[in-house]
């Protein structure tokens, strides 16, 4: 039973984590209707970047969160800018393409530039400790990653859904052609949220940092998984990410602990089955599937 | 009579060597030009160059192999009978279909004599095979498969470094009697991983140990943190760990993060330089594993590590020294036998004692062609123990080649 508890309290850290950096790719979708295949590459430039910073400046992992985060939202909305808005009124497969491009290349740029090694990054100061209750423990990290993520959530969710400028942005994506009717400059705020989507990614890198090899390739997998977890949660759906997350996080802890190297199997068999049930998603509205 | 046919000899080899010095444009080659295929000998570099195991041998390997050319046109000088040698590079991303590919194109296109180097197990074993059906020669450095020199070993192929045995044997057994009785073992469940564990639980257990646990994982594998758990809950003195590259940093950030670190010792099955270097040693507190070969062992091992920083700005992993001593001792057997013909050049290594800056205590075993040397149990040193930058392990003991290596294997048929 201990064990059980142990594996649920990590399945629900690990879960948190996972809601965060899924966050920003269901963001992007449900504003912009873009697959963001990037999203991997730029939660390893989030994690490369606090390493570089680490080592060029002495700058840590607290003011890595950030500076880190700003320095993401800037390449997002350059790259919106630059790239992604030619090619919203065509089919999503072009953007779907031009990011899987862009992941290549920021994937091999970051080899040339800094090999395919990890790079050194530690535990910030004041959360090494652990947190011993009875006879289960987290490490003082781990509960810091799922709270922060938690609070970050809801924030990102109470903002698109319960204020004016939340609105506004629903509006803008919805239908453009009306909000441009009725007065709403939507080309300025469809750049700002392909920002924050990037921004999240980045965010989420900087979080892994301390508990995960930082390299080149750090994010080739791990935007699988999070594939996994906007298509379970309803593509599109923030709060659909979020549970989704903590979901997926519970079925990998879980499977670590009974199923050995089958644990991330489970994660995509849980994904056939919600399809299979809600070709939708959990949360996920019928347009945002076709 | 006698003095007739000396000087029909000589008018032949007089004759010989003027048409061959008109084909060889009058160079110097031309007089070895019979007995060097191509009249030169080509020596082909195929391992992964731009992924993971980039870093550990990779593009500085090639330095390495020009540095045995080097060395060894500078020791026979003029009476070298490989005087034009070409070094060639490819990348086989760590796939055997495309290692398969390359190691053809290799052998055929660009005339290697010999191919070196090839980590990964499966795209060794694709090139072993390449090498049997063209008769060239294959010395792997960077794959650790006891297959090679096993159930599908051949007359051309020759494993020179390490292997998965010899990785178990040296730390599996001296972790044993230094007191870790008790293990837990997580590994990745594929090829290399199985391999790695079915080593180490019989190391471990031929030493009087005991494997407790044997958790498979997936590969690649981001979180570790509930395997961390379940290993831990037979409360081990020893958790092994049989990841490499991203997997294994990955697994030893969260397992110093777990707590479990602070009552349990840590076990490393295949681990570089490179990944102690790229960490930091706070990150590795008194781990150990097993080295092939450590840069800054002897004074021999320095000078040469030396030369290679001056050329590349990083110390050499055991990988990059194996890559030398491979190359340079197969030059040196095709000086001995006179020619670069691949079985001539098999004679001359097979059974061949060596040592040499990489070679300790070594043998071409003549049976299944593996090159067992003397290896070494290393610690992971802290932080206030190094001294300069890639400083980073310390020997805890050398362990003979006869005890690291199994002997030859009676599924291997040449």
């Amino acid at each position: 039973m201990t064990a059980f508890i142990q594996y649920t309290l990590q399945g629900l850290a690990l879960g948190g984590f996972y809601a965060l950096a899924a966050l920003g790719l269901a963001v992007i979708f449900g504003v912009l209707g873009v697959v963001n295949f990037s999203h991997g590459a730029c939660y390893m430039l989030g994690a490369v970047g606090a390493a570089v910073l680490l080592d060029a400046t002495g700058l840590g992992f607290w003011a890595a969160l950030p500076i880190v985060t700003v320095a993401m939202f800037v390449f997002g909305v350059l790259m919106e800018r630059l790239l992604v808005r030619w090619l919203l009124r065509l089919d999503p497969l072009y953007n779907f393409l031009l990011t899987f491009g862009i992941t290549l290349f920021l994937v091999d740029l970051v080899k040339r530039r800094y090999g395919v090694s990890s790079l050194a990054y530690e535990l910030p100061a004041g959360l090494k400790g652990r947190v011993d209750i009875g006879s289960v423990s987290l490490s003082s990290y781990q509960i810091f990653v799922a709270a922060f993520s938690v609070v970050l959530c809801l924030a990102v969710w109470v903002l698109l859904t319960r204020t004016r400028i939340g609105m506004i942005v629903r509006a803008a994506t919805e239908d453009a052609e009306r909000s441009r009717a009725l007065g709403i400059n939507v080309g300025r705020w469809v750049t700002p949220v392909f920002g924050f989507g990037i921004a999240l990614a980045g965010l989420a890198g900087v979080l892994r940092a301390p508990t995960g090899s930082v390299n080149a390739d750090m994010g080739s997998f791990f935007i699988i998984i999070l594939f996994a977890v906007v298509v379970i949660g309803g593509l599109g759906s923030i709060l659909g990410a979020v549970v989704a997350g903590f979901l997926v996080g519970l079925v990998e802890a879980y499977g670590q602990g009974y199923a050995g190297s089958f644990s991330q199997v489970l994660i995509f068999v849980l994904m056939a089955v919600v399809i299979l049930v809600r070709p939708s998603g959990l949360f996920g509205r019928e347009e945002a599937a076709s | 009579m006698q003095r007739k046919k000396t000087l029909a000899l000589m008018a032949t080899a007089v004759s010989g060597s003027l048409v061959l010095a008109a084909c060889g444009g009058g160079g110097g080659p031309a007089s070895s030009g019979g007995k060097i295929s191509d009249g030169k000998v080509v020596l082909g570099l195929l391992n992964d160059q731009s992924g993971v195991y980039k870093d550990l041998s990779g593009p500085n390997s090639k330095v390495a192999i020009e540095m045995a050319v080097a060395d060894y046109k500078a020791k026979y000088g003029d009476k070298a009978v490989a005087k034009d040698i070409e070094v060639v590079q490819a990348d086989h991303q760590n796939k055997p279909d495309i290692a398969n590919t390359k190691a053809q194109e290799m052998y055929d296109r660009d005339k290697a004599d010999i191919i070196l180097d090839v980590p990964t197990s499966s795209a060794a074993l694709a090139v072993a095979t390449q090498a049997k059906a063209k008769k060239k020669l294959f010395i792997d450095i960077g794959a650790g498969t006891t297959a090679l020199t096993g159930a599908q070993c051949n007359k051309y192929t020759f494993h020179w470094a390490y292997d998965t045995y010899m990785l178990a044997s040296g730390n599996g057994a001296a972790t044993v009697e230094s007191g870790g009785k008790n293990w837990s073992i997580v590994y990745p469940d594929y090829a290399f991983g199985q391999d790695m564990t079915k080593s180490y639980s019989a190391a471990v257990e031929r030493a009087g140990g005991k494997v407790q646990q044997k958790i498979a994982t997936p590969f690649p594998n981001d979180n570790y943190a509930t395997f961390i758990t379940k290993a831990a809950a037979s409360k081990p003195d020893v958790i092994g760990i049989m990841a490499a590259g991203g997997d294994l940093v990955n697994f030893i950030k969260q397992f110093n993060q777990s707590g479990v670190a602070s009552t349990t010792k840590l076990a490393v099955g295949l681990m570089f330089i490179t990944d102690v270097h790229s960490l930091g040693v706070d990150q590795f507190k008194g781990t150990t594993f097993t080295d092939a070969w450590y840069w800054n062992f002897d004074a021999q091992n320095r000078a040469w590590a030396d030369k290679f920083m001056a050329k590349t700005k990083v110390r050499p992993s055991f990988a990059h020294a194996g890559n030398y001593s491979a190359a340079m001792n197969y030059l040196e057997a095709v000086q001995a036998a006179g020619t670069d013909k691949s079985d001539d050049v098999v004679k001359q290594l097979e059974g061949k004692k060596i040592n040499d800056m990489f070679l300790r205590n070594g043998e071409v075993r003549a049976a299944d062609h593996n090159v067992v040397h003397d290896v070494y149990q290393v610690k992971v040193k802290s932080k206030d123990q190094v001294k300069e930058e890639w400083d980073l392990e310390q020997v805890v003991k050398t362990i003979p080649a006869n005890e690291a290596y199994a002997p030859a294997s009676p599924d291997c048929k040449m």
